[in-house]
């Protein structure tokens, strides 16, 4: 039972990873269409960014954090006015693939950063830990856990309540009508892909915070949220975290209890429990658990 | 129809292999410089325009499932991996520490192939029932999965870090990978793997070309414009769909188990996302659905490198404590040339071609 509750512990820390990037992933393609590669390149310069600025330059962390995301979010907006805005209209897939390209020479830069050593985030949790019944949890996860609580309620708050809320929510339903009603389209995809590029950089400062610290293999961890993001359905935000839930606890049961049970899977087999549930998914639901169906006329 | 070249009155010289005389031309002209250049190119070059081949030998698989069947796969990396310990496994050493069974390129090299389509072919189904990005994402965990078991099955790979020999290039007591003779001109090691990829390409090129032009490529290209449409006009998708992955990993297979005959080492981690990014762009890059421009997309990804490495002695930020090695700088630009490609120059390489063409062809009255 210890057992089960600290994989759960882990699972939920994990799943607050990936739901702040299946958040991103889906924003940015709820309203503007592009599938955004380039989130593993907004996750490292989100981490490196804080890094800096709390570690190197000394700055109260709290504040550094703000900073960081923000570096990570302007670096999306600019992305997407300079290189993603001139595709509009293009096939989907070339743009997926331009964002690829972006995310290659973004990484190359940040990993020379980095550079080998491991980078710190100076995150106020360290590696404490303290119990709950039997199990041991670490601080860290916690935090992980409300603040990304906290983010996807504010969110939801905006989509829900703000006029500009409205107006991004009315851009993913149909962008024409839309700009016939006053809406700046343009500005709102770059609010997208701020939003995205925060989200990222947030989750890649929460990665940092772990043992590993912040090293070049950190971008992996946006890559195993597109799993999420497919499991939850491409055009749903609320499957988008109902879709990290599930991929982030079947990491860590797997990581727990696989060793014992399912040896002959080879070790690190957690590592590829995301993809394996994404193509049962896709199996049975071919758009995921709550993405819109694609509707065919004949 | 002497004087008109573009104008076709038949459909069988609408759908010929190549259209007009100049075409032939071209090929001919090319071929005469591939055939000339081995014996003017230095080693290193050699190896470099022989993985070329090899390289647009994949692409042009990738190029059939993704260009002309509208399926866009991230996968091609999981392909080439089964076509390389296919190889590998195939023509290894009976007695080494890893799987071989010792047999002749005769049996490896299709075998190799034939492995990757059966492979492609049962993944097709999941394919069949998905559609655009969501096709894209499964794929992507296909190469995550590869790589998985590619890295624990250590009888077959030899696991991270030691790897293995890659497939031998022994066809029928012929030797590849030797010095020697052929037709009485003493050739070095790379200048026969040079020409066997000069071969393979040159068949594989027109076997795909062959596929696009016939029945099965126009039922590609239909289900590619809107899959809808096809399968009211009797395009069996299911089938067609099965056929187009297989075809691709069969390209896929045949590439992946040369492709690291030069460098004569291959480990499991080559196989990443990051290998299918690379094929992604040859096709994006030469020119979505043209057999030329895979070929052209090819020879610029594979040659980039070179090219920046002559080019970033004479850039002024790259001297002395530039701060970013070579490696660095040439993944750099490869990102960005892609970005400039996609947002300047849909068609790709094919399509600055077309247009330069076009503009000779009414010249001098080309606006």
């Amino acid at each position: 039972m210890t057992r089960f509750l600290q994989a759960t512990v882990e699972g939920l820390s994990l799943a607050s990873i990936y739901a702040l990037l299946a958040l991103g992933f889906v924003i940015i393609y709820k309203s503007s269409q592009v599938l955004s590669f380039a989130q593993p390149a907004f996750l490292m310069v989100g981490g490196y960014a804080t890094s800096y600025i709390a570690v190197t330059m000394g700055v109260n962390f709290w504040l550094s954090v703000v900073l960081g995301v923000s570096v990570a979010a302007l670096l999306a907006a600019t992305f997407e006015r300079v290189a993603v805005r001139p595709m509009v209209g293009k096939p989907v897939f070339s743009v997926a693939i331009l964002t690829i390209g972006l995310d290659i020479s973004t990484r190359v830069a940040v990993d020379d950063l980095i550079g080998v050593n491991i980078r710190s985030v100076g995150d106020p949790w360290g590696f404490n830990t303290f119990k709950l019944f039997d199990a041991v949890v670490q601080t860290r996860a916690v935090a992980m856990i409300v603040a990304t609580i906290v983010v996807v309620a504010l969110l939801a708050a905006f989509f829900r309540y703000s006029r500009t809320g409205l107006a991004m929510r009315a851009t993913a339903l149909d962008q024409e009508t839309s700009l016939v009603q006053g809406i700046s389209v343009g500005r709102i995809f770059a609010l997208a892909w701020l939003l995205g590029g925060a989200l990222a950089g947030l989750a890649g400062m929460f990665s940092a915070t772990g043992l590993g610290g912040l090293s070049q293999s950190n971008y992996l961890l946006a890559l195993k949220a597109l799993p999420a993001v497919v499991v939850g359905g491409l055009d749903s935000v609320s499957g988008a975290v109902v879709g990290a839930l599930i991929i982030g606890l079947a990491e860590a049961y797997t990581a727990s209890y696989q060793g014992e049970f399912l040896p002959f899977l080879g070790s690190n087999f957690s590592q590829v429990v995301p993809y394996v549930v994404m193509v049962a998914v896709l199996l049975v639901r071919p758009y995921g658990l709550f993405g819109t169906k694609e509707v065919v006329r004949v | 129809m002497r004087g008109r070249p573009q104008l076709f009155t038949s459909y069988q010289s609408d759908g010929a292999m190549l259209r007009t005389r100049v075409q032939w031309l071209w090929l001919a002209l090319g071929l005469a410089l591939l055939v000339w250049l081995p014996f003017v190119l230095e080693r290193s070059d050699l190896i470099l325009v022989a993985t070329t081949f090899v390289a647009a030998v994949g692409a042009i698989g990738l190029n059939l499932v993704t260009g002309y069947a509208g399926q866009v796969s991230l996968g091609h990396a999981f392909f080439l991996a089964v076509g390389a310990y296919t190889g590998a496994a195939l023509s290894g050493d009976p007695e080494g520490s890893v799987i071989g069974l010792g047999l002749d390129m005769v049996l490896w090299l299709p075998a190799a192939g034939l492995v990757a389509a059966l492979v492609g072919a049962l993944v097709a189904p999941i394919a069949v029932r998905l559609r655009g990005l969501y096709l894209a994402l499964v794929t992507i965990g296909l190469v995550f999965l590869g790589e998985h078991v590619f890295r624990n099955w250590r009888e077959l790979t030899g696991g991270i870090g030691v790897g293995r020999e890659p497939a031998r290039l022994n066809l029928a007591g012929f030797h590849f990978d030797t010095e020697g003779e052929v037709f009485g001109i003493s050739m070095i090691r790379e200048q026969k793997i040079y020409f066997l990829g000069l071969v393979l390409l040159v068949v594989m090129g027109f076997m795909a070309k062959n596929i696009a032009r016939s029945r099965i490529g126009r039922a590609f290209s239909a289900i590619r414009d809107r899959d809808i449409a096809a399968s009211v006009m009797g395009v069996d998708l299911t089938r067609y769909k099965v056929v187009a992955f297989a075809v691709s990993s069969f390209y896929a297979g045949v590439a992946g188990s040369l492709l690291f005959t030069v460098t004569g080492f291959v480990d499991p981690t080559s196989f990443s996302l990051v290998l299918s990014v690379l094929y992604i762009a040859m096709v994006v890059i030469g020119g979505i659905a043209t057999i030329s421009g895979a070929i052209m997309g090819a020879a610029f990804v594979t040659l980039l490198p070179r090219f920046i490495e002559l080019g970033s002695g004479s850039i002024w930020f790259l001297g002395e404590g530039g701060g970013l090695t070579t490696g660095q700088l040439e993944r750099i630009l490869f990102g960005v040339l892609v970005v400039v490609f996609l947002i300047a120059e849909p068609l790709g390489l094919y399509g600055i071609w077309f247009r330069i063409r076009n503009y000779w062809k009414a010249w001098p009255f080309s606006y």
